[in-house]
């Protein structure tokens, strides 16, 4: 039995309930605890990573009953790195936190735990119904953490994330319960066997079913024509819970690419490539418009937004080929992006603070108190997202131009990509300008609004983690490639979840 | 009794979808609880309607004489789920309310 592959969900599960147990009258004592839950939670996933590497699957029965009947965990080199990659922003989100956001509400630290458990039970899980249930524990938690402050922007942004969002998961149950009346089902190993063999009748439904999924992850990836709710969102969070929502997108795409490649590949029967005429169409135009919007933003924390809308189609956009190169450089530009993102937000609210009354407002203000050290990280993010060399913006980029090179869409990618680029650039350069260069100086000096050391650290952590990344960029794409091709082969995957059952 | 089921999921689903669409959060969620009713009574027909069997496997029963227990199982968590999920919902909307004066969804009055 395979139990550490339980780890990555039940490090953070016990210490989330363990932190108001334990942690209830002392936040040193909560603190500790959440900074050595995201640790487990990094060891764990590392330990994923080194037995997944050569593109071996692990599967956990929980409880002991066996595929197909009872929930599956799957592990394989995607879900390990998405656990690891969780973890790791989430350390550094709560590190930043512990500065005072963690003080402004109540059960932050529990709320943080739960966010992450959420996050690695959807990853690694087997099943479509506890895909559902994951989801649920990810949104539950993602919607305390935006409205725990009670902030009136909050509230306001929390009531239509919240609506949404249940519309979402009522659409998710149609789904699962359309696709296990056609196939008898959940798990998505019997699932892609299942779909197979469907007789040509039910092609109508199996695709129903499949389309009606995809509309479901869409929204929590923000793709377009869901996407609107993201910006006003990521905005209205505090800064380190924006910073963590940056994964949240990730979970959506990570959805979509298991679901597409392992049940609605092109081995699918009546059900084959269900998903793919649509994926990169739509990553276009979410790309596009996502830069439109970056460009056009009034606010700092709302241009991150419609950047990260822009980096998911981007990501799609690579994955939306299928081929393994498309899927490998989309993985590579998704945990770049992911912790750039991150990266920036913890950014923007230390901009925004020291500019007084304005905020984060995209005019002309007082400069930033400490404009020297900020602006260099803003410099440094705007490069990393904007994919100019030499951080793994570039490398990603490059490699998505080089991976669309065989495909029919070669033209609409390089156009796309390219452009958007620049809008990227320009975005950043009016941003940084505004706030940095036109910046007023102003004598007196608020000295309680200037950035501890401690609150710049975590930023500057994640920005070693993206230049570690480029640096490890050979072993890292190597990983990606065998894994992209395991994904488009899913025999090895069904393989060990199934063990030569029918 | 098939046709029972689809058009009470066809109503509940219709007004729900009707109320989710309206501007005040009191509105929504009722959509939003009658929605979640018809997926659920979805998510329960999707083993097939069998009525008057018992989902449980017994010693001299034909195979044949029983219902899909998995659907059962899978409704009632998303009951669980979706009532959660709707206290939620009705949480947030009263603080909303409290904090903004209105219970329109996008926490002003529109302007006249």
């Amino acid at each position: 039995m395979n139990h550490w592959i339980a780890l990555p969900i039940l490090i953070p599960f016990v210490s989330a309930i363990l932190i108001e147990v334990i942690g209830r009258r002392r936040i040193m004592v909560r603190r500790a605890m959440g900074l050595a839950a995201c640790l487990g939670t990094i060891a764990a996933g590392a330990f994923l990573i080194a037995r997944t590497h050569t593109g071996e699957v692990f599967t956990y029965a929980m409880g002991g009953w066996e595929a197909p009947f009872g929930v599956t965990l799957v592990v394989d080199g995607l879900s390990a790195m998405l656990v690891t990659l969780t973890g790791v922003v989430s350390l550094f989100c709560l590190l930043y936190a512990m500065n005072r956001h963690d003080r402004q509400g109540k059960f932050f630290h529990f709320f943080i735990q739960m966010q992450v458990a959420g996050i690695c039970g959807a990853v690694l899980t087997g099943d479509l119904f506890s895909l559902f249930v994951c989801f649920e524990i990810m949104l539950l938690a993602s919607y305390n953490l935006l409205v725990y402050t009670g902030k009136t922007q909050a509230l306001k942004a929390g009531v239509h994330y919240v609506i949404l969002n249940l519309v979402g998961s009522a659409l998710f149950l149609l789904a699962i319960g359309t696709l296990y009346g056609v196939t008898g089902t959940l798990n998505f190993a019997d699932m892609a066997l299942r779909v197979a063999e469907l007789d040509a009748g039910d092609t109508a439904l199996v695709r129903a079913g499949a389309l009606l999924l995809m509309v479901v992850f869409m929204l929590k990836a923000a793709v377009l024509p869901l996407h609107l709710w993201l910006p006003n969102v990521y905005g209205s969070a505090v800064a380190p819970v924006a910073a963590l929502f940056a994964i949240l997108t990730k979970v959506g795409v990570y959805a979509i690419l298991r679901v597409s490649t392992l049940i609605f590949g092109p081995e699918a029967g009546v059900a084959a490539d269900a998903l793919e005429p649509f994926l990169l169409p739509l990553a276009v135009l979410t790309l596009s418009l996502g830069m439109i919007g970056a460009l056009g933003s009034r606010r700092l924390r709302k241009m991150m937004g419609f950047l990260i809308v822009a980096s998911i189609g981007t990501m799609l956009m690579s994955i939306g080929l299928y081929s393994p190169e498309g899927i490998a450089a989309g993985l590579y530009y998704l945990v770049h992006s992911t912790v750039a993102m991150a990266m920036l937000f913890l950014l923007a609210d230390l901009i925004g603070r020291q500019r007084g009354a304005e905020d984060d407002r995209l005019v002309v203000a007082r400069a930033p108190a400490q404009s020297g050290i900020l602006g260099i990280l803003f410099f440094v993010g705007a490069i990393a997202v904007a994919g100019l060399p030499p951080l793994s913006g570039f490398l990603g980029k490059v490699w998505i131009l080089g991976a669309s090179l065989e495909s029919p869409y070669v033209a609409v990618v390089w156009a796309v990509l390219l452009v958007t680029s620049v809008l990227a650039l320009i975005a950043f350069s009016r941003a940084g300008s505004l706030i940095f260069w036109k910046g007023e100086e102003e004598a007196e000096e608020e000295e309680d609004h200037r950035a501890t050391a401690y609150e710049i650290l975590p930023v500057v952590g994640l920005l070693v983690c993206l230049i570690s990344y480029t640096i490890f960029s050979g072993p890292v794409s190597e990983f990606f490639m065998l894994t992209a091709e395991n994904l488009l082969v899913p025999d090895a995957y069904i393989e060990a979840v199934m063990g030569g059952r029918p | 009794m098939e046709a029972l089921i689809a058009s009470a999921i066809a109503v509940l689903g219709g007004s729900g979808i009707y109320l989710v669409l309206r501007a005040r959060t009191f509105t929504v969620i009722l959509g939003l609880a009658m929605l979640a009713i018809a997926v659920n009574l979805f998510l329960l027909s999707m083993g097939r309607v069998v009525p008057g069997h018992a989902p449980v496997i017994e010693e001299g029963l034909e195979t044949a004489a029983y219902v899909d227990p998995l659907p059962q199982a899978v409704v009632l968590t998303a009951i669980v789920i979706g009532f959660a999920m709707m206290s939620f919902a009705v949480v947030l909307a009263i603080s909303a309310h409290f904090v903004t004066g209105t219970d329109h969804l996008d926490g002003e009055e529109e302007a006249p």
